[in-house]
């Protein structure tokens, strides 16, 4: 146990500050409010793989890490659709995974934000779209409000991506 | 390469009466590629089996440009041994009604590489244990053969439902099914598992696969080795490095390029970074399923330091396109080269002192010790493959069997353990991290002049090269195969997901469904690797 508290408080607090870029300080206002202005100050998002190369996930998780540490904006992942304001989804949708997505954009309640993350989820990337195995980009087939460029698009980009679709809302 | 012809398999072949040619436009010519007859392949499989030798891989292909019969199909199988050079196998099939012996009974692992060929090549395995679909699901049209020559792969296949899968099943009373998936709890790839449970304990747990197949084989065909390259690279979005090494070293040895010393340097020091961030991360995870997040936070920290060099240095966070066939993209300059050292070996030491806290909180120890057991003699009747196979007694490793260079000239020490649990899986994950973080450094120390891409050209129509690298999660082998112009015209991977896919069903057996999460990050399989 006092190994873990040293070990604490030697790493310090590493969230990079909301003042270390411009940029992000900016997204970090907005996206605080428009959380708390629309989403009663909790965003919940249900991440999906429908068909990536596990790349993007790592960057998913990545936004979790100490320092991008999304849930200070009140962003959280969850794991059932039918609490989740908003889809995050990866990978150019595989034949096999076509029927999962839609039922789990079915499952989503309303406003059901889409938010295609990824090249191959906004475009099929290098799996290209003259493809037996894949059934097309996420916009082929579910409604998508925001896509994410990348491959995998980092931390910061899917945080930015994130903002975009709620500030729809 | 160093060693010598393994000449040693094809001596017994020829004992036991498998009359074998040697193919020659198989590279590197090191490695022999034999075609038998198709009657002796499961003997000759049985004799590998008796050999002790592990089986690698078994695919199809249909006739390459140097083949005799344009029309054949071949079923290629591909062996290792501790002491000598892999050795692959080939059989011709007829083109019609292509039928091919199940070698199951020999090695379990085969099973589902067969149901792969079955799928996408509707080559018939007679007496196949299992004969269920693999890749193909149920709204897949039945007599659609993604891989062979005639089928029209452009548009995706219509949905046609027709039955259900055929789950194991049990009729005994107080058993329950629990069906989880295809898109899990977490922020993790998509796949079914179907538990068979009696209170709280797992009596079977069944992995139904394929949800992420992305047609990855036929996607190479027609590709040049650099655009092949990029898809290589992003078979498994984690496993990137070592994926790319495979392709290209598969590509570079059919070309008969000599990759420059610096090159082959530059694609270890990436290859174990690689290594190292992937088992921090799942350290990280396999604690935090156990509620232990403090771990998983302090993990996750420095494997976001390791990203961040890596897009400094390197230009990708999860060092994507860093290597081009003939060598690497980014050369090392001595900024590069000091910072690489001084971080891994900060990263290896901040390992060191959590895992001292790891090992002193008795609540993550009592969950992990003697959860999740593989035993040393099925590991080695799968053939586990990496950490997996590393805990339990069995020890294959690409950088010690096949001693591709740069490892050829370093001492690569293996983590020896025997329990088989999560504990064990976790431990050898410790001892990897600082033996690469010890490599890393070596490899910075020793590092060649030079340049750092030779040039590549395309070898001739109808060669084709194969590899075996040992990748994070354990050897990866690739087989590619060039056409007219300098095309792929046929690739093969396998990642080492499909072999270590069995063992997590067999470790679960008797586990209570709760530690199911920590049993599977400590396994961490690819689902991307494995569906292809
Ligand atoms: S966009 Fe890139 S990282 Fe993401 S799933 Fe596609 S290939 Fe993988």
């Amino acid at each position: 146990m006092l190994g873990i508290l040293r070990q604490i408080t030697r790493i310090g607090t590493i969230t990079e500050p909301l003042a270390a870029s411009d940029q992000f300080k900016v997204m970090g206002k907005r996206l605080e409010s428009v959380i708390r202005n629309h989403f009663a100050g909790s965003l919940t998002i249900r991440a999906v793989d429908a068909g990536s190369c596990n790349g993007c996930e790592l960057e998913i998780h990545a936004t979790n890490n100490a320092y991008y540490d999304i849930e200070r904006f009140g962003i959280h992942f969850t794991a059932s659709p039918r609490f989740a304001d908003m889809l995050l989804v990866t990978g150019p949708v595989s034949v096999n995974m076509r029927k999962a997505l839609e039922m789990t954009y079915n499952a989503t309640s309303d406003p059901k934000l889409v938010v295609a993350m990824g090249d191959c989820a906004v475009n099929c990337g290098v799996f290209g779209r003259d493809n037996y195995a894949i059934a097309g980009a996420v916009s082929d087939i579910i409604p998508v409000d925001v896509v994410i460029h990348g491959c995998p698009p980092t931390p910061t980009d899917i945080i930015r991506g994130i903002l975009a679709a709620a500030e729809m809302r | 390469m160093t060693q010598p012809i393994n000449t040693w398999f094809v001596e017994h072949l020829g004992d036991c009466d498998i009359h074998s040619i040697w193919l020659n436009d198989h590279r590197p010519e090191h490695m022999p590629c034999l075609e038998i007859r198709r009657l002796d392949w499961a003997h000759a499989a049985c004799e590998a089996r008796r050999l002790g030798m592990r089986l690698v891989a078994l695919w199809g292909a249909e006739a390459g440009c140097h083949d005799r019969d344009a029309h054949a199909m071949y079923a290629y199988m591909a062996f290792a041994h501790p002491e000598h050079r892999h050795t692959l196998l080939r059989t011709p099939l007829a083109a019609e009604n292509p039928e091919l012996p199940s070698i199951s009974g020999h090695y379990i692992a085969a099973c589902r590489m067969e149901r792969h060929m079955q799928d996408m090549f509707g080559i018939h395995i007679t007496d196949i244990p299992d004969p269920r679909p693999w890749i193909k699901h149920e709204h897949w049209p039945r007599e659609a053969y993604p891989l062979r020559v005639d089928f029209d792969a452009r548009p995706p296949l219509l949905a046609e439902a027709h039955g259900d899968y055929d789950y194991v099943r049990s009729g005994s009373e107080g058993v329950y099914e629990i069906p989880v998936g295809p898109v899990h709890a977490g922020i993790i790839e998509p796949g079914h598992f179907r538990f068979l449970a009696v209170g709280e304990h797992i009596l079977n747990m069944e992995e139904r696969l394929g949800y992420v197949h992305k047609g990855i084989e036929r996607a190479m065909q027609s590709k040049s080795a650099e655009e092949g390259l990029k898809v290589a690279s992003r078979i498994s979005g984690d496993s990137t490095v070592a994926h790319a090494w495979a392709f290209a070293q598969a590509c570079e040895y059919a070309g008969q390029i000599d990759v420059p010393r610096r090159a082959s340097f530059i694609r270890a020091i990436l290859c174990e970074r690689e290594r190292i961030a992937n088992h921090i991360g799942d350290i990280g995870a396999v604690c935090n399923d156990a509620a232990f997040a403090f771990m998983l936070h302090q993990m996750h920290r420095l494997r976001e330091d390791m990203a961040r060099l890596h897009l400094e240095l390197f230009g990708h966070r999860l060092l994507m396109n860093t290597l081009i066939p003939g060598g690497v993209l980014v050369d090392l300059g001595e900024r590069a080269i000091g910072l690489l050292r001084e971080q891994t070996l900060a990263i290896a030491n901040e390992v060191e002192h959590l895992r001292a806290i790891y090992a002193d909180h008795p609540s993550i120890q009592g969950r992990v010790i003697g959860s999740g057991m593989v035993p040393v003699e099925d590991a080695q009747d799968i053939g586990l493959l990496g950490y997996v196979g590393r805990a339990s007694g069995h020890y294959p490793d690409e950088r010690i069997e096949e001693a591709y260079a740069p490892y050829d000239e370093l001492e690569v020490n293996v983590p020896q353990g025997k329990l088989g649990d999560v504990a064990t899986r976790v431990w050898v994950r410790f001892e990897e991290i600082a033996e690469s973080s010890r490599l890393i450094s070596e490899l910075l120390e020793k590092m060649p002049e030079g340049p750092i891409v030779a040039n590549w050209l395309p070898p001739e129509p109808g060669v084709s090269g194969f590899a075996a690298i040992e990748g994070w999660r354990g050897e990866i082998a690739a087989w590619v195969r060039f056409g007219e112009g300098g095309q792929i015209d046929r690739c093969f991977v396998r990642d080492p997901s499909v072999i270590n896919w069995l063992g997590l069903e067999l470790a679960v057996r008797e586990v209570p469904v709760p530690d199911f999460p920590l049993n599977n990050k400590s396994f961490n399989c690819s689902y991307s690797g494995n569906d292809l």
